[in-house]
């Protein structure tokens, strides 16, 4: 009695499964065909927001393997008021993110100070040589049209935010 | 033969033993006429069942074992170097990889024991949030053995079921965290975070459904009359010898050691706050650890559901400044991770950085017994005693 | 065989034929099973789709695959011994087309017609042991030393249950000729009730059940297949091979699985035949000729019906150890197919 069930109940299993399959369909998703939708929090690309970076070197910094690469100058801006000093800012010249070394860890993202960095949950930017993954600040900027709102929260979080 | 004073394990650690001796007397006897040389067979590094590049180096007489070491080290990539010259928060992303399949959960202690030397304790609410992603790595790696283990043992079906399920899971810490494997969410003082909206709901769903998994496994691999014969009495470990090697989680509840650090220690998570049963057995062979892991795949699912029950309101942070210096001092903080107890040593000077920390991970206390383990036992049994044994090579080699 | 075309062909045109003939009856139920099976059953009981960009619904991924293997360099260990490395694959699939021989098709359309099918078809079926066992050996590597050494020892510890349960066919049937078995089969009655005819498979239960436990370790699937064994010793004996070596050993296979199938429903199932009760045929030369033609797709019908057992077995259990596999042989189901043997004999003569 007890020899005989474990065997069959396992082929009933298979059996089971193979029947859901053709029923409900499989649990796979045909990649190129149909997309799933990443959620919104999901650390995807960094997106730069180029008006709101100051290139103060904090994310560079921070970075725990070292690859974002910063260049800026200064330049002298019209003074805000008349009459007033003619205001110095810094001018970003490059920011680079090398994505064959970044480990997506959202460091950057989060130490900047003038919400500059976005994650976005874009993904497909693969490429087929390791160097084209260093990508430029207009490729960065392109990325933010796809940053998402943040999401809602769950009941009971503190609801003042940053 | 010096190991046996319960006389249960005795029992049990003798029948290995004594099998062992009597067919090496009954092949002595018999090799006086036919000596044969041994064979020396490499298992690994690479390897299907060494999931990674452990190397094991085993003198084979036939198809028995007479002698086995494991080697390790090919995939050392150096953490404790690596945290020195990384600051604080830098180092949670590097030990998410250490233990790749319950990432989560290698930061937890590292996090515990810096907020120790800080004297900060994270607010109620982020512990609880913790507790919850904990056991959700506990189950996405461990739900990824109950398939792993049939594939080893040559059940191609299990393997596929696991993904399937995992994915859920993953999906789950996506969705909260952001990262799949990497999830980077533990801060000094608290979360980065806090969950999104509807996350409660779809995990008492997904929790559903992984109970639905382990039931699926149970009839399919775990009362599988093939699989009993594979694992039973199988790489039997005795209490005794399993303490004196060190092992620590399931291997260790399996044979009959009841001793748990989620139950037994005070710590800054939410386990003291819910009831759970801790699951042990008293054989201590293949089967027993096998089917440890299985209830504690089932008890987690229960512990989250009860988790999100009760999660307190509350802020995620704590007050910590911005530019996080951890006092000098040091600290020492272990939790049960999927494969075992898992510490970190934090030493610090006071910088930015930790000054030295030593990590102690489960997996590698777990090998070390397998040179005891493999005597006697045939090829294929290597094969059955490592896949439930249970290792992750980046938990060993670090 | 050629009766029915109404001309004469020469000697040799009938030879080519028949090796044309040799080549569809092994290839076809190959592809068909690997397509059918090992891709799409497998994954549909794994919840996935299986192949789905080559041709429509991925029917055209073993072509695909082939083609594939086809162009992969051919890699030969240094210290391989070489012209038997070589031998070895041919020696595998040699065997399956020595096998589809004698698998009657039809009234007429066999390849040839033994008298002593059963007998022939059983020695030849051991010729893949010897194939395995080169390749295990002439690898120079640990691996698939052991695992030839492990083929060794299961094929023929398999073979003797394999012989035993037919032996209970041949003596219900009271012949070995495997036309003459579906004749048997199909003319016979049960009990006085001819409406299905006499499948084997309910008479010589037992015997079906031990030539389908025989069959799986002989064709090295799950839960029997540790001379390849992927976990343990990596591939067994296939370690070393690559490219179309590995493609003959692939093909072999389930090529094999094909044609032991088709053996196991001409015995068990009634291979092509139909309870002739329906037609009111009572010898063989009443059989129309048009079953030449339905014949073939009978067969292929039964045989996929079999290697679905064999497949859903495959993808469900665990693999036995070596040992436990022995003693299964050789203390279950040795013994059971002698007792089955001697039952068959009894009532023989009984009735």
């Amino acid at each position: 009695m007890a020899k005989v069930p474990g065997l069959i109940k396992g082929l009933g299993i298979t059996f089971g499964t193979m029947m859901r399959t053709f029923k409900n369909g499989s649990n796979t998703v045909q990649y190129p065909h149909e997309k799933e939708t990443p959620p919104i929090r999901a650390r995807g690309v960094i997106a730069l927001h180029q008006d709101n970076c100051t290139s103060c070197m904090l994310c560079s910094r921070s970075c725990p393997d070292w690859c974002i690469y910063i260049e800026a100058h200064k330049e002298l801006a019209p003074p805000r008021r008349e009459g007033g000093k003619p205001r110095q800012v810094n001018m970003l010249d490059r920011f680079d993110i090398d994505y064959a070394l970044c480990m997506y860890c959202g460091i950057c993202v989060e130490v900047c100070p003038f919400d500059a960095l976005f994650w976005s949950p874009e993904y497909e930017y693969s490429e087929p040589n390791i160097t084209d993954l260093l990508h430029d600040k207009t490729k960065l900027s392109e990325w933010m049209e796809t940053v998402p709102e943040a999401p809602e929260l769950e009941v009971g979080a503190d609801k003042k935010k940053k | 033969m010096t190991i046996l004073n319960d006389p249960v394990s005795a029992k049990l650690g003798n029948r290995q033993q004594l099998s062992y001796i009597a067919s090496q007397a009954a092949d002595a006897r018999l090799n006086v006429e036919l000596e044969t040389e041994g064979m020396t067979l490499n298992i690994g590094p690479q390897h299907p069942a060494t999931h990674g590049t452990l190397r094991i180096i085993a003198r084979l007489d036939g198809e028995q074992v007479v002698w086995a070491e494991p080697s390790c080290g090919y995939m050392h990539r150096g953490y404790e170097k690596l945290t020195e010259v990384r600051t604080f928060p830098q180092v949670t992303t590097l030990v998410n990889r250490i233990d790749w399949l319950g990432s989560f959960a290698n930061e937890v202690p590292f996090i515990l024991a810096a907020e120790k030397l800080m004297g900060v304790e994270a607010p109620p609410r982020a512990q609880w949030i913790r507790t919850i992603l904990f056991e959700l790595s506990r189950i996405a790696n461990v739900s990824l053995f109950l398939g792993d283990l049939g594939v080893q043992l040559g059940a191609i079906t299990p393997v596929f079921l696991a993904f399937r399920d995992r994915e859920y899971v993953l999906n789950l810490i996506e969705s909260a965290t952001g990262g799949r494997f990497h999830p980077n969410f533990d801060r000094i003082g608290g979360l980065k975070d806090d969950l999104p909206a509807g996350w409660i709901d779809e995990t008492k769903v997904v929790m559903k459904k992984l109970r639905n998994f382990c039931d699926e496994i149970e009839t399919l691999l775990f009362g599988n009359e093939i699989f009993q014969s594979r694992t039973r009495g199988i790489g039997v470990i005795p209490r005794d010898v399993a303490l004196q090697y060190g092992l620590s989680g399931a291997n260790l509840r399996a044979s009959g050691v009841d001793w748990d650090l989620r139950r037994d220690q005070d710590i800054a998570l939410a386990y003291n706050k819910v009831d759970f049963k801790v699951w042990t057995h008293p054989d201590g062979d293949s089967f027993a650890r096998c089917w440890i892991r299985l209830q504690e795949t089932r008890e987690a699912t229960l512990i989250v559901d009860k988790l999100l029950d009760g999660i307190p309101s509350g802020p995620v942070m704590a007050k910590v400044p911005k530019i996080i210096k951890v006092p000098e001092g040091e600290a020492w903080v272990s939790t049960e991770n999927p494969l075992g107890e898992m510490g970190y040593y934090v030493v610090s000077r006071g910088d930015l950085g930790p000054f030295r920390v030593k990590i102690r991970s489960a997996s590698f206390n777990n090998i070390s017994i397998t040179p005891w383990l493999l005597r006697g036992v045939y090829v294929p049994d290597i094969i059955t005693i490592l896949a439930s044994l249970y290792f992750i090579l980046g938990d060993i080699d670090r | 065989m050629f009766a029915l075309l109404a001309v004469e062909i020469p000697y040799w045109g009938q030879s080519l034929l028949r090796v044309l003939g040799g080549l569809v009856a092994v290839l076809l139920p190959a592809g068909t099973i690997v397509y059918l099976f090992l891709f799409k059953m497998m994954s549909f009981m794994q919840s996935r789709l299986g192949p789905m960009e080559a041709g429509p619904y991925g029917s055209l991924q073993l072509v695909a695959e082939v083609g594939k293997w086809l162009q992969k360099e051919d890699i030969q260990p240094e210290s391989a011994d070489k012209p038997i490395f070589k031998m070895a694959p041919i020696v595998v699939l040699m065997s399956t087309f020595l096998l589809v021989v004698v698998v009657p098709f039809g009234p007429d359309a066999w390849f040839t017609d033994f008298e002593t099918g059963v007998f022939y078809a059983l020695a030849v079926s051991s010729i893949s042991v010897l194939g395995i066992l080169m390749a295990g050996w002439s690898s120079a590597n640990k691996y698939s030393l052991l695992g030839g050494l492990r083929a060794a020892g299961q094929l023929i510890a398999y073979e003797l249950p394999m012989v035993l349960a037919v032996m209970g066919v041949v003596i219900q049937a009271g012949t070995m000729n495997l036309q003459q078995i579906v004749f048997a089969q199909n003319a016979s009655s049960m009990f006085g009730f001819d409406g299905v005819g006499n499948p084997y498979v309910l008479t010589q239960f037992v015997g079906f059940v031990v030539f389908m436990i025989a069959i799986q370790a002989e064709l090295t699937q799950a839960p029997f297949d540790m001379p390849i064994a992927e976990s343990e010793l990596v591939s067994g004996y296939m370690t070393e091979y690559s490219g179309f070596r590995f493609l003959i050993f692939f093909i072999g296979e389930f090529a094999t699985a094909g044609v032991f199938a088709m053996i196991a429903s001409t015995l068990f199932l009634g291979g092509w035949g139909i309870p002739f009760a329906w037609f009111g045929w009572t010898s063989m030369d009443d059989v129309s000729n048009w079953m030449n033609i339905a014949g073939p797709i009978i067969v292929i019908t039964k045989m996929l019906v079999l290697t679905f057992l064999i497949m859903w077995v495959r993808f469900t259990y665990p693999r036995f150890r070596e040992d436990q596999l022995q003693r299964f042989a050789w203390k279950v189901l040795i013994p059971v197919s002698l007792a089955n043997i001697m039952a068959t004999a009894v009532l023989k003569v009984a009735f």
